[in-house]
């Protein structure tokens, strides 16, 4: 990292000639998955080898990043651009199973943990999992390939910063105290533990079924030895979360409820020494003619019943929706300043490919005209 | 009441409950997924897992209560420890993180301690209509076929018996319905054409007529040319007035063409009867606001002649 790298961002060409992470996060429904995609063809755009991490792509913007049917392999998209595009979709799955290979002492240990039906659940049902594998991901991207920009797209939850917390949440899942003393047998004041546990053990068999119980034991038996690893990892992958060379772009929409959880996520971030140093906000109404708004209302009710009355009405109403919207962000963009904020107006369709994805890098990044 | 997120799911919750409400049916909304803006909608304050009275019923309109609550898996789960004589592990279960532990074990467990806890509600029989929030877009079939997906891992016990309970409760059509809430954009509606099929197949859950939110509502004259408009009204536009009428104008024209191209596509792809809410021109939902949506739902509510299957 260079001292350059560090420095503070004023805009969001700034963001992607200069950082090697942005990691886009907000409410879901906001448009994160195209705000990534469209960094990272700038990042194509400025020269830098780019990969795009998405979630859950629209099937037609998966189709035109050519991703669909494509599982965690990155694949290239040809362009007229000087730098690199690739793109890849997060496969919580095989994410989990390729760091499971990595720490397993033995090929043998490595199988073991990966037919086991409680570890098979992991990827599916732990909340978190998915979270934390995107962060995994974006740890291998940058830190064993050779990438100059990685941009994540993060998971579409209502908790969706719970990729902060992901990486401790998980190993201390998989150190679970309760599950070590069934495996610490017969030693002095364990062995008093142990029984107390399998008590508690027996009680919750009786409730969800022994099987699962079974299962249960079965895996962190497996993982033994493995918790090592699995914690160095995470701490090194929460270390570049929070370098300066990664950027966290909170992507919004201008109602009341989504700028209130835009809020809540810089408090979030800000709590976790995480500045937002770049604020977008998706679907923004246009405003026309500033200013004319109470004369336009005003007008549609005198002029009522005609042609004239309606064009008065409509331009009311968008005055009315324009200027709500922006009361609503003036806070949100002084809660995350000095980051740079863009507003992107509503397109008149929905973007789904490469020109698509072009009208939106207009209003984010300076261009010649 | 399930959809992707961003399509107002909490405001058309919100909207059904108040409509039927109206129709004198007392009604309770479930939030699983913690906060969110709907007791605001009432202009009320947080919900937590206690009911709360969002509009009391029994004013000079006739409406009948809307209440609310949040449920939590924890919640759920002390709950039903409690319930079942279980009191004495509960406290452990809960602040050890075994929750989490089992859960894995046996996914769906959270959920259907949530749906059990619903259908202990619906059982009870103290509220006409139950209306869930359901969480957002492919969660929401995660959530409703928690049911299936325990019944294959846990075979005996209560939690299968709960399990097999809820089964019934969703395959139920008079008792249960899936409404999917949708915005006419190319997006959301594949995605409500995506759930609404998997609904069916993978849950075997029915499905009410689905929302569509956030229309423009239709207005004549929008074609007009300001200048010739104000002729006709004998009208003197301002400077900057005839360039911000034609453009609002011809926004909203192009919005609206675009939102009658997809509701027409949602109309062909997904055979299920459409209600329609206007988009409002406001960034709130409160009261005054849940009242228009409520009332325009409940007009079209009357003209829908089929039960679904």
């Amino acid at each position: 990292m260079t001292l350059e790298s560090a420095a503070p961002v004023a805009t969001f060409d700034e963001i992607v000639a200069r950082r090697s992470i942005v990691v886009c996060c907000g409410s879901g429904g906001v448009g994160k998955t195209t705000i990534a995609a469209v960094v990272a063809l700038e990042g194509a755009r400025l020269g830098r080898k780019t990969v795009v991490v998405t979630i859950d792509p629209a099937k037609r913007l998966a189709d035109a990043l050519g991703l669909a049917g494509l599982t965690g392999t990155p694949s290239r998209i040809d362009g007229d651009w000087p730098g690199e595009l690739w793109a890849t979709m997060l496969d919580t799955k095989s994410t989990f199973d390729a760091l499971v290979a990595k720490y397993a002492a033995t090929p043998e240990q490595g199988e073991r943990i990966l037919a086991n039906r409680f570890y098979r659940n992991i990827s599916g049902a732990l909340s978190g999992t998915q979270e934390y594998m995107a962060m995994e991901k974006l740890y291998e991207l940058h830190d064993e390939t050779d990438f100059d920009l990685v941009v994540v797209d993060t998971p579409p939850t209502r908790h969706a910063l719970d990729f902060l917390d992901a990486p401790r949440r998980l190993s201390r899942f998989l150190e679970h105290r309760l599950f070590r003393m069934l495996m610490a047998p017969s030693r002095g004041l364990a062995r008093a533990v142990n029984v107390a546990a399998q008590t508690f053990l027996r009680t919750v068999s009786k409730v969800v079924g022994g099987d699962v119980v079974d299962d249960a034991i079965a895996f962190f038996q497996a993982f033994e030895g493995m918790e090592e690893g699995f914690r160095q990892r995470a701490a090194r992958v929460t270390e570049l979360i929070r370098a300066p060379e990664t950027a966290f772009v909170l992507v919004a929409s201008p109602r009341r409820d989504t700028v209130g959880e835009a809020h809540f996520f810089a408090d979030r971030l800000g709590a976790a020494g995480i500045a937002v140093q770049g604020l977008v906000v998706n679907r923004m109404h246009p405003s026309f003619g500033d200013g004319l708004g109470e004369a336009a209302a005003e007008r549609s009710r005198t002029l009522d019943g005609t042609d004239l009355g309606s064009l008065y009405r409509n331009l009311a109403d968008f005055q009315t929706v324009a200027s709500r919207e922006r009361a609503h962000l003036a806070g949100l963009a002084e809660a995350v300043a000095p980051a740079p904020v863009v507003w992107v107006p509503f397109l008149s369709s929905d973007v789904h490919d490469i020109a698509g994805m072009g009208a939106v890098a207009r209003h984010l990044f300076a261009r010649e005209p | 009441m399930a959809g992707k997120g961003g399509v107002g799911k909490t405001t058309v919750s919100a909207t059904l409950a108040r409509a039927a409400a109206l129709a004198g049916l007392s009604t309770l909304i479930v939030e699983v997924e913690g906060k969110s803006g709907l007791p605001a909608m009432f202009g009320q304050g947080e919900l937590g897992y206690d009911e709360v009275v969002l509009s009391a019923g029994g004013g000079p309109d006739g409406a009948a209560d809307v209440r609310a609550r949040t449920l939590t898996a924890d919640a759920a789960l002390l709950e039903y420890l409690h319930d079942h004589g279980l009191s004495r592990i509960s406290k452990r279960l809960v602040s050890s993180g075994a929750l989490d532990v089992v859960s894995t074990a046996a996914p769906g467990i959270k959920d259907i301690l949530l749906l059990g806890k619903v259908k202990q509600l619906e059982r009870a029989g103290t509220t006409d209509l139950i209306v869930l929030d359901a969480p957002a877009a492919g969660h929401a079939i995660t959530f409703l076929r928690s049911a299936r997906t325990l019944l294959d891992t846990v075979s005996v016990g209560p939690i299968n018996a709960q399990a097999r309970d809820v089964l019934d409760l969703l395959e139920d059509h008079r008792r249960c319905q899936v409404m999917l809430v949708t915005i006419p954009e190319e997006t959301p509606v594949n995605e409500a054409v995506e759930t609404a099929y998997s609904l069916e197949d993978r849950v075997g859950v029915g499905l009410g007529p689905i929302v569509v939110n956030g229309l423009y509502p239709e207005v004549t004259g929008l074609d007009a040319d300001p200048a010739a408009a104000a002729d006709d009204a004998g009208v003197a536009l301002r400077p900057g007035e005839p360039h911000a009428l034609a453009g609002a104008a011809a926004f909203r024209r192009d919005r609206m063409a675009l939102q009658r191209a997809q509701v027409g596509r949602l109309e062909e792809r997904l055979p299920l009867s459409q209600l329609r809410l206007p988009f409002l021109f406001t960034t709130d939902i409160g009261p005054g606001e849940l009242e228009v949506l409520a009332r325009a739902l409940l007009a079209q509510v009357g003209a829908l002649t089929e039960l679904p299957r």
